[in-house]
């Protein structure tokens, strides 16, 4: 926009301005700001990254000799069976949890933006369990799913449904704990998507509808794409966020769940590492599922978002 | 025929509004009930006898009072070291002019791709190498600076006129006063989201505290919390580990409940400008 460049030329002209001190000075100034975020950031998550590929490749126990092994770990992950059931696990957790999240939330958004009343009240019904601890709200479900005395077996009784046995049974162990993490994360999609929704301009609908559209046309010509930097958004944070479930997997099914049907890749690396003490081979999976989660962030900003519609 | 459909709007977002607080409402009603009524059947929704002791005997069965006191400390800590660290760097990279600087702010902003749990193998290696292991240093000091504090504290500089700080400087100021003196106040709005988006996820820690602590006196809420169900402390007694949840949930909720317009806007804001 035109008022931008306006903007940037007048900042130039101020930093001439207040910047009169010679130059290397500032830069130690400068440096002097950002060295307490820069050194934490550096030591915490910069250097780890490189380190943890370092780690991957050694044999170690953290406190024997490491003893460097190539591409070992790798191979080892590669081939056997347990990778590709938490492989398996993860993307079975990653896909449901971001279609229901998705379509339920988006749904809800849509009805909230109608100009109804009550507006924040039931904005914080859907918000208070984002900010509620995945700990204690594990336990609560683990209690609803209680296969005998659960709030959820008893009203499926009501309907004569046999009981289910939730997190006890593989086949619905996995499906349990994705609809806790749906339950929980569906009001930060809510708030995302309403204020996506009440960005785009109220004249481009007022246009439309004088040049006759109905509205399910406004809908998919006007709301859908003017929103789809929003859902580009959503769907980019939503599948990384997936990756890196954890919490709810250990604190309802501590020992990966019957049959190992829900454990994950973070719960394996987790495993791996502070059970057995596979240092190397834990860091190999976690630079694997770094290399995934990087994959995918690549994938998207260079195919999707060249077909999101930047209106402005 | 509009307002039925505003009748109707409201039926489905009511019913799917109790749905979402159907969890909570069960926790509460359980956390007072007594151990014979936990289990009776068909279960009630408002217990015959309300059992507030639940909630001391609960509380009293571990030392969560310890567990308390660890949480508040290390979240406050961590809150206080993201708001300070981000204002520094998010005015250095706002306001100063310094070589290398768009490329320190790309390297800050590339931490963001990399997910805590991907790294977790070598942070603890490092904080076992300085001997941090079961310490509170363990839990504060990987957590005081984020990229994102910083990113979102500097877009609010960004928006504060420049000409504010050439007066303060030709009356005298000098730069940090300036910062604390003006600055802060005049950003409120920001300060405030950064404040509860890291209270918010520092008090709900979960995985790190989990690794790096091994003594029972080190443990913050939520590990002690997680110890006192795996540790059959609870497996039958769904009435204490109700209370427990729910006095574990309880500080974020009430952050929240009485800085919610910050909170939203905060997150609808950074679905905006990305």
């Amino acid at each position: 926009m035109n008022s931008d460049k306006d903007k940037n030329i007048n900042k130039k002209d101020n930093y001439t301005y207040l910047n009169n001190s010679s130059s290397w000075l500032n830069t130690i100034k400068g440096y002097l700001f950002i060295i307490p975020s820069g050194l934490t950031l550096f030591i915490f998550i910069i250097l780890p990254v490189f380190i943890a590929f370092y780690i991957s490749l050694f044999q170690w126990d953290l406190l024997s000799e490491m003893k460097f092994v190539g591409l070992t770990n790798y191979f080892n992950l590669l081939s056997s069976p347990d990778f590709y059931n938490t492989l398996g696990n993860t993307l079975y957790f990653v896909s449901i949890k971001l279609f229901l999240d998705f379509v339920l939330s988006f749904f809800i958004a849509v009805l909230l933006n109608q100009k109804i009343r009550g507006l924040s009240f039931y904005r914080t019904l859907f918000f208070t369990p984002v900010v509620t601890s995945m700990v204690a709200v594990s336990v609560v479900w683990m209690w609803l799913y209680d296969p005998f005395y659960g709030l959820f077996n008893y009203i499926l009784g009501l309907f004569n449904i046999n009981p289910v046995g939730w997190l006890n049974n593989p086949d619905w162990a996995m499906f349990s704990i994705i609809l806790v993490a749906v339950w929980k994360g569906l009001g930060y999609n809510i708030v995302i998507f309403l204020a996506g929704l009440q960005n785009i301009p109220k004249s481009f609908y007022e246009a439309a509808a004088i040049d006759g559209a109905n509205a399910r046309q406004k809908f998919r010509h006007i709301t859908i794409p003017l929103l789809s930097p929003t859902i580009y958004f959503v769907l980019i944070i939503g599948i990384i966020n997936c990756f890196k479930v954890f919490t709810p997997v250990h604190v309802m099914t501590p020992d990966g769940g019957p049959l190992k049907s829900t454990s994950v890749m973070v719960f394996r690396i987790y495993k791996l590492a502070f059970d057995k003490f596979y240092f190397g081979e834990a860091s190999a999976l976690s630079v694997i599922l770094f290399l995934l989660i990087l994959a995918i962030t690549i994938f998207q900003k260079v195919y999707v978002e060249k077909k999101v519609h930047y209106y402005n | 025929m509009l307002i039925k459909r505003k009748y109707v709007l409201h039926i489905i977002l009511l019913v799917l509004g109790v749905l979402m607080i159907v969890p909570f409402i069960w926790m509460i009603s359980t956390s007072l009930k007594s151990y014979s009524e936990v289990y009776v059947y068909p279960p009630t929704l408002i217990p015959e006898e309300l059992k507030l002791e639940n909630f001391i005997r609960a509380w009293n069965a571990a030392p969560f009072a310890r567990f308390f006191i660890n949480s508040i400390f290390v979240t406050i800590s961590i809150t206080f070291g993201q708001v300070l660290t981000g204002i520094l760097a998010g005015y250095a990279f706002a306001r100063l002019n310094f070589k290398g600087k768009n490329y320190v702010f790309l390297l800050f902003l590339s931490t963001l791709m990399i997910p805590r749990q991907v790294i977790l193998i070598p942070v603890y290696v490092i904080i076992s190498k300085i001997g941090w292991v079961d310490t509170y240093q363990a839990l504060i000091f990987p957590f005081i600076a984020s990229a994102f504090s910083v990113f979102l504290l500097r877009q609010h500089f960004l928006s504060i006129p420049k000409e504010l700080e050439e007066a303060a400087i030709i009356d005298g100021c000098s730069k940090l006063k300036f910062i604390f003196k003006i600055l802060v106040p005049l950003s409120k709005p920001a300060i405030a989201a950064v404040t509860l988006f890291s209270f918010r996820a520092a008090w709900n820690q979960y995985l790190w505290p989990l690794i790096v602590i091994n003594s029972e006196k080190m443990r913050t809420l939520q590990i002690g919390l997680r110890y006192f169900v795996s540790q059959g402390g609870g497996n039958s007694e769904w009435h204490y580990l109700m209370a427990l949840s729910l006095i574990v949930m309880l500080p974020v909720l009430i952050v929240f409940l009485s800085s919610q317009k910050y909170f939203i806007r905060g997150i609808a804001s950074t679905g905006l400008k990305y």
